[in-house]
C-alpha cells in the first residue's frame, strides 16, 4: 500500500515498547509499504527517544531496508560462493538484462546466501524459494513478473 | 486397508525444488484412487540432491523414494500397491550410505519426524536432576565447543556467564547463519526446533538466565515461521520452566551481524557495528547484562549431551575437536546435503567420497572450507582431518563446517576478488584496513589479473592482507586474507604466475 503516516504511527506504537525495538519496528512498517519512507524516520526516533540520525544510520545500515518503493515484484538471486560454483553469476547478470526497463514491475536485489547452497544456484521471488535454478526457469519467473 | 503413511520434508531447501507440488499431486492421485494416506511434513534428512526425498513407512521400516518429481507420483503409488521397485525408489531410507555413514546426535530427529510434534525435554530433565553446576560441569566435560566458528569451549562460556554479577542474565542465540555454504541451523530450526528450544531452556537453568534471544537472518523465513511455531506450543505446554521465556528477532541482511557484538549491537536496536574486547558479552553482553552468545548447533547439541552424558558425546572425535560436527557439503558437489560425523574424517573422504565429487562430473579444482572468510584447498591438502587445530595449522578453517566444491572451470582471481569484494560489502565501517583496504585489495587483484606490474601488485597484494589480519577488529576484516592469500599461495596460476616478467610489465 502506499505510504499513510497513521498507518505507520500505529505500526510504531504497537512496537515500540520492546528491548531494542527499531529493527522490529521497521521490519513492520517495510512489510507493510514495501520500503521505509524518510517520513517513518522522525516518528521513529520520537518513540525510541534516540536521534533522527541514529534511525537514518540504522535504516541505511542494513541491506534489508528500502528507501524507495520497490517493483510488483522482487527477484533475488544469490551471489554466494555456493551458487557461484554453479553458474549464479552469469544468472545474475542475465536477470539485470532481463528486468531493464520494468522497474515498476521487477526490482532486482542482491542476496548473499539463502541456505540452498546443496540445490545451487538459488534465488527468493517474492519471498517463494527456488533451487537448482537455470536460465530456462529464471526466464520464465522473470516472464511470470513482467508480462 | 489401513492408511498408507508417506513422510514428505517441508524444509526450504525441499520447497525449492518442489516439495509442496509432490504433495499436492500425492492427495490428489490417492484421493482420485480412493486411496487412504497420511502424508506427515518433516524437516530434511540433508539428502538434498535427493529433494524432493518422499518416504512411505512399511513393516521393515521407512523406505524412500527420490528426487520425487509430480510426475512420477502415479507410477511410485502403483509401485507401492503391487509392492515391486520403481525407478526413483531408493531402498530402506537408513541402508542408504550417506546417512547409514553418519553419527546422527544433534540431527537425530530432523528429518525423521513433524518438527512440531511435541517432545520431552529429556536433557532438561536431567539438568534440573544434576543442578545448575553440575550441568555447566557435564557441557565442559563433553568438549563441546563453538559451532558458530570460532571454536571456544561452550561450557567455559557458561561458567564465565554464572559467575558473572547482574540484574538480570540473558541466553541469546545466534541464528545468522551467513556464511555461504551452510545450512546447519536453517535445518535444525526446520527440522528439529524443539533441540533449540530445549538446549536454551537449559543454557538459561545452567546460567540464571530469564530471557533468550534467537536471532535469525531474514532470509530464513520458513526457519523463522517453525521456530515460532514451535516455540508457541512449547510455551503452552509449559516447556521453558516458569522463569524463562524466548523470543525470536529478525535480522536485516547484514553479515557482519553474526558477529557476537554486532548481533548485540542489532538486538539492542542500533546499527550492528563490532564492539572491542573486553568486556567479554558474558560480563557486559545485550543491554549490559551478562550474556551467553552461542550458536544454534552449539546449543541444539546440548540436550543430547546431557540426556546421553557428557561421556558419550566425547567419546566421538580427535584431539581437541570433540563429538560431531555436521558437515554441509554445497556447491559443485554431486551428493550435496549434511553430514554429521565425528571430527577427524578427511577433507578429501568428504568432498570425494561422501559428496561424490561435482554435480558437473568435472575434476574438483579447489574447496571452501568454512564460508567467505575460510580459505581454498587444493587437492594437495584434501589430507587435512575436519579439527579445528588441523586446519588451523594449514591456514584455514573449519568455521561452521561448509564446503563449497568448485570444478575446473573456477577462476580462482575471481573468488580471491569475490573476498576483497565481500568484505568491503559488509564491513561494519569501523576498522580503515576493512572499510577502504578491502577496496583496496579489489583493485590490485584487478591490476594482477591484467598484468600491471605483477610482481610489485602482488607483494602489495599481501601487504595489505598483513594490514587486514593485524589492523581488524573482528574477523570480517581479519579473516578475509584467508581466502584471498590461499588462492594467492595454491592457485598462482590464475595470478597470472609462470607468465614472463617481461610480457606482463
Ligand atoms: C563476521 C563474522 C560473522 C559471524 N557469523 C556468525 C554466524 O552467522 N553464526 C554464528 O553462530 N557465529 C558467527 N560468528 C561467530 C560469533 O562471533 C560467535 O563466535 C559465536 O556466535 C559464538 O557461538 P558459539 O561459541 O556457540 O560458536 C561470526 C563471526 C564473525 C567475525
Ligand atoms: S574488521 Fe571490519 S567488520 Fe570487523 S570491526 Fe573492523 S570494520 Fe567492522
Ligand atoms: S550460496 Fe547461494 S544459497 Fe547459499
Amino acid at each position: 500500500m502506499t505510504w499513510d503516516n497513521a498507518r505507520a504511527d500505529a505500526i510504531i506504537e504497537a512496537y515500540k515498547a520492546l528491548d531494542g525495538a527499531a529493527l522490529p519496528i521497521l521490519h513492520a512498517l517495510q512489510k507493510e509499504f514495501g520500503y521505509i519512507d524518510d517520513a517513518a524516520i522522525e516518528p521513529v526516533a520520537k518513540a525510541l527517544n534516540l536521534s533522527r540520525a541514529e534511525i537514518h544510520g540504522v535504516v541505511t545500515f542494513y541491506h534489508d531496508f528500502r528507501k524507495t518503493k520497490p517493483g510488483r515484484h522482487v527477484l533475488r538471486v544469490c551471489r554466494a560462493e555456493a551458487c557461484q560454483s554453479r553458474g549464479a553469476d552469469a544468472l545474475v547478470e542475465h536477470a539485470a538484462v532481463r528486468a531493464k526497463g520494468h522497474d515498476a514491475a521487477l526490482t532486482l536485489e542482491p542476496v548473499f546466501c539463502l541456505g540452498l547452497c546443496a540445490t545451487a544456484p538459488a534465488a527468493m521471488l517474492d519471498g517463494e524459494l527456488y533451487g537448482r535454478l537455470t536460465q530456462k526457469r529464471l526466464d520464465a519467473l522473470i516472464d511470470g513478473c513482467v508480462r | 486397508m489401513r492408511a498408507l503413511r508417506f513422510f514428505l520434508p517441508r524444509d526450504a531447501g525441499a520447497l525449492a525444488v518442489g516439495a509442496d507440488g509432490v504433495a499436492r499431486a500425492l492427495h490428489t492421485t490417492a484421493q482420485a484412487r480412493g486411496l487412504a494416506i497420511e502424508l506427515v511434513r518433516t524437516g530434511s534428512r540433508g539428502l538434498y540432491w535427493l529433494e524432493p526425498m518422499l518416504e512411505l513407512e512399511t513393516p521393515r521400516g521407512r523406505i524412500a523414494f527420490g528426487a520425487v518429481e509430480v510426475g512420477d507420483i502415479a507410477a511410485i503409488l502403483d509401485a507401492v500397491i503391487a509392492d515391486k521397485p520403481h525407478a526413483k525408489s531408493l531402498g530402506p531410507t537408513d541402508a542408504i550410505p550417506f546417512l547409514a555413514r553418519q553419527t546422527r546426535l544433534t540431527f537425530k530427529r530432523c528429518g525423521v519426524v513433524d518438527p512440531l510434534a511435541p517432545v520431552a525435554f529429556k536433557g532438561l530433565d536431567a539438568a534440573r536432576r544434576l543442578g545448575a553446576q553440575a550441568t555447566i560441569d557435564a557441557v565442559t566435560q563433553s568438549g563441546l565447543r563453538g559451532r558458530g566458528g570460532a571454536g571456544f569451549p561452550t561450557g567455559i562460556k557458561w561458567n564465565t556467564v554464572r559467575a558473572a554479577q547482574g540484574e538480570r542474565k540473558y541466553i541469546v542465540c545466534n541464528a545468522d547463519e551467513g556464511d555461504s555454504g551452510t545450512f546447519a541451523d536453517r535445518m535444525l530450526m526446520e527440522g528439529d526446533p524443539f533441540a533449540l528450544i530445549e538446549g536454551m531452556a537449559i543454557a538459561g537453568f545452567a546460567v540464571g538466565a530469564t530471557k533468550g534471544f534467537v536471532y535469525i537472518r531474514s532470509e530464513y523465513p520458513h526457519a523463522i515461521a517453525t521456530l515460532d511455531a514451535a516455540l508457541r506450543i512449547a510455551r503452552a505446554n509449559r516447556q521453558l520452566g516458569p522463569d524463562f521465556d524466548i523470543e525470536i528477532r529478525v535480522g536485516a541482511g547484514a553479515y557482519v551481524c553474526g558477529e557476537e557484538t554486532a548481533l548485540l549491537e542489532s538486538l539492542e536496536g542500533r546499527r550492528g557495528t563490532v564492539r572491542a574486547k573486553p568486556p567479554l558479552p558474558a560480563h557486559r553482553g545485550l543491554f549490559g547484562m551478562p550474556t551467553v552468545v552461542n550458536n544454534v548447533i552449539s546449543l541444539a547439541t546440548v540436550p543430547w549431551i546431557l540426556a546421553n552424558g557428557a561421556e558419550a558425546y566425547r567419546d566421538f572425535g580427535m584431539g581437541k575437536s570433540r563429538g560431531t560436527m555436521p558437515i554441509q557439503l554445497a556447491g559443485n558437489v554431486k551428493h550435496g546435503g549434511l553430514y554429521e560425523t565425528a571430527f577427524g574424517v578427511t577433507l578429501g573422504a568428504l568432498v570425494d567420497e561422501i559428496g561424490g565429487g561435482t554435480a558437473t562430473g568435472r575434476p574438483v579444482r579447489a574447496v571452501q572450507v568454512g564460508g567467505p572468510l575460510g580459505a581454498y584447498f587444493p587437492r594437495a591438502l584434501f589430507d587435512t582431518p575436519f579439527d579445528y587445530e588441523a586446519f588451523a595449522a594449514r591456514d584455514g578453517l573449519i568455521g561452521h563446517g561448509g564446503i563449497v566444491v568448485f570444478d575446473d572451470g573456477v577462476d580462482m582471481a575471481a573468488q580471491a576478488r569475490f573476498a576483497m569484494e565481500f568484505c568491503a560489502h559488509e564491513s561494519c565501517g569501523k576498522c580503515t584496513p576493512c572499510r577502504i583496504g578491502s577496496t583496496r585489495g579489489v583493485e590490485t587483484i584487478d591490476k594482477i589479473v591484467a598484468g600491471q606490474d605483477r610482481a610489485a601488485n602482488t607483494a602489495l597484494l599481501e601487504d595489505l592482507c598483513q594490514t587486514l589480519k593485524f589492523g581488524s577488529l573482528c574477523a570480517l576484516g581479519g579473516f578475509t586474507p584467508y581466502p584471498v592469500l590461499s588462492a594467492l599461495r595454491h592457485f598462482p596460476e590464475y595470478f597470472g604466475a609462470g607468465k614472463s616478467r617481461q610480457a606482463a610489465e
